[in-house]
């Protein structure tokens, strides 16, 4: 057990070093709070701006889906304490779970939009 | 642990036994697997949530639509409650965090102390969730079901939502709910809607300054498509077949069946989660104060407590962005 007392304290790629893990933990705290009030006033707004299209997606659910990995990273990282473990244990969990999900997603969703296109274009009366 | 490994004698050795090369207990080890496993799970489910998302494009509810209740307020506030919901969880996140660092240091009464909180937040949360299903499944405006499954929502002329229960004109009705003490005996009947197409078609007649609401986005603003005066009494009365009020799992006034069905499996599915969670918490709260883990001289189950809850917690914002936000 006594290893896992040394825990990493710094986010960030290092910009930002705590003095203990006690402070980190309300650093991450207070970044994760700011992520997420980004995300709803965003969402209540919603900014004409950001309405455009990039890759089949609105910018702004990009934006959101990107904000949601960044707090998971940080919720894994920190709270998890991810960070503090060898790079194997992380690896494992990690790579795992991104390669299954990233390969699951791109399957339904691609099979997703074509089902939903051959229900508008095709020759089939889906409302009545 | 080492007691139950057989010394080989051969300890300089990568492969040789004893040593640890990812550095964690057995214990956090299968913890972390069953996260994994647990995270394909979930992923599973909000992965066919897009599927279905992706093949009705056009006629997906828009969230901040749906979910605009807050406790206590009357009016439309779409996303605050959530937002609300998320910040508890993570806030019981950080205290459970906290009382893993506590343990480290094997602090006993700080540990105690922040595991209550944990456990308090827990039951904030799940209660904010039961809320949340109240008014979903309970519904506020009604609306009319097409032949097709689909859904017709009523406007003003403003565009703001009307409830039936505004303009329907009720008349006298001799339909009343089937029961099978009164009738046949293998049939049963679910709770009859409080108005019949043909009430809210004449109601609709009688109000000129009513539109229809179709469910289907208009690409230009992103809203639903609002028809005229004209349409909407076509729409209504060749395709209206039954009244929906709320939501349950054949149909509901919001969209597709399918966006109720996976709101209620997949919220449903997380919620289960944090019960688990909450009760976990709750008895290593107790062994913390019994001093399990203070005569073990370890406080590492409250670590692994710990990450179920923070996974729990890791879940919550992805449904978070996926059923709310996005």
């Amino acid at each position: 057990m006594a290893d896992t007392h040394a825990h990493k304290l710094e986010i960030f790629r290092g910009l930002i070093k705590f003095k203990s893990n006690t402070q980190k933990i309300w650093g991450v705290l207070i970044f994760l709070s700011i992520v997420t009030a980004i995300e709803v006033v965003l969402g209540i707004y919603k900014p004409e701006i950001l309405m455009g299209h990039l890759m089949g997606m609105k910018i702004l659910n990009w934006i959101f889906i990107i904000l949601t990995i960044v707090k998971a990273y940080y919720i894994t990282w920190d709270f998890m304490h991810m960070r503090d473990e060898v790079a194997a244990l992380r690896r494992m969990v990690v790579w795992t779970g991104v390669f299954l999900i990233c390969y699951l997603v791109f399957i339904l969703l691609q099979e997703g939009g074509y089902v939903g296109s051959v229900l508008t274009n095709g020759f089939v009366k889906s409302d009545f | 642990m080492n007691t139950t490994v057989v010394d080989t004698g051969t300890d300089e050795k990568t492969w040789g036994g004893g040593n640890k090369p990812l550095n964690a207990s057995y214990g956090k080890l299968m913890m972390w697997f069953f996260i994994t496993s647990d995270a394909l799970t979930f992923s599973g489910f909000l992965a066919s949530y897009g599927f279905s998302r992706f093949k009705f494009a056009d006629i997906w509810p828009i969230a901040d639509n749906v979910f605009t209740h807050v406790p206590f307020i009357h009016g439309n506030y779409p996303m605050i409650f959530v937002a609300f919901m998320t910040f508890i969880l993570i806030m019981s996140s950080v205290t459970m965090v906290l009382a893993v660092d506590a343990g480290h240091k094997m602090d006993k009464s700080r540990t105690t102390i922040y595991m209550f909180l944990t456990v308090i937040g827990g039951l904030i949360f799940l209660s904010s969730q039961a809320y949340e299903w109240t008014t979903f499944i309970k519904g506020e405006y009604g609306a009319v079901g097409t032949h097709s499954g689909n859904i017709i929502q009523f406007v003003d002329t403003d565009g703001n939502r009307v409830a039936l229960k505004d303009f329907a004109v009720a008349e006298e009705k001799q339909r009343v709910v089937h029961e099978s003490k009164s009738g046949l005996w293998f049939i049963k009947e679910g709770t009859l809607p409080t108005y019949t197409v043909e009430e809210v078609i004449a109601g609709f007649e009688a109000n000129q300054n009513l539109l229809v609401k179709t469910t289907y986005i208009d690409e230009a603003t992103g809203h639903k498509t609002i028809l005229s005066r004209n349409e909407s009494l076509k729409e209504l009365k060749t395709k209206g077949k039954n009244v929906v009020e709320g939501a349950n799992l054949i149909q509901n006034e919001y969209g597709p069946p399918l966006f109720a069905n996976y709101f209620f499996f997949i919220t449903g599915f997380h919620g289960f989660h944090v019960s688990i969670g909450v009760l976990l918490n709750i008895i290593i709260f107790f062994n913390v104060i019994l001093g399990t883990y203070e005569r073990r001289g370890s406080y590492e189950m409250v670590e692994k407590v710990g990450l179920y809850w923070h996974f729990v917690d890791l879940v919550w914002v992805f449904v978070f962005t996926f059923f709310y936000l996005v």
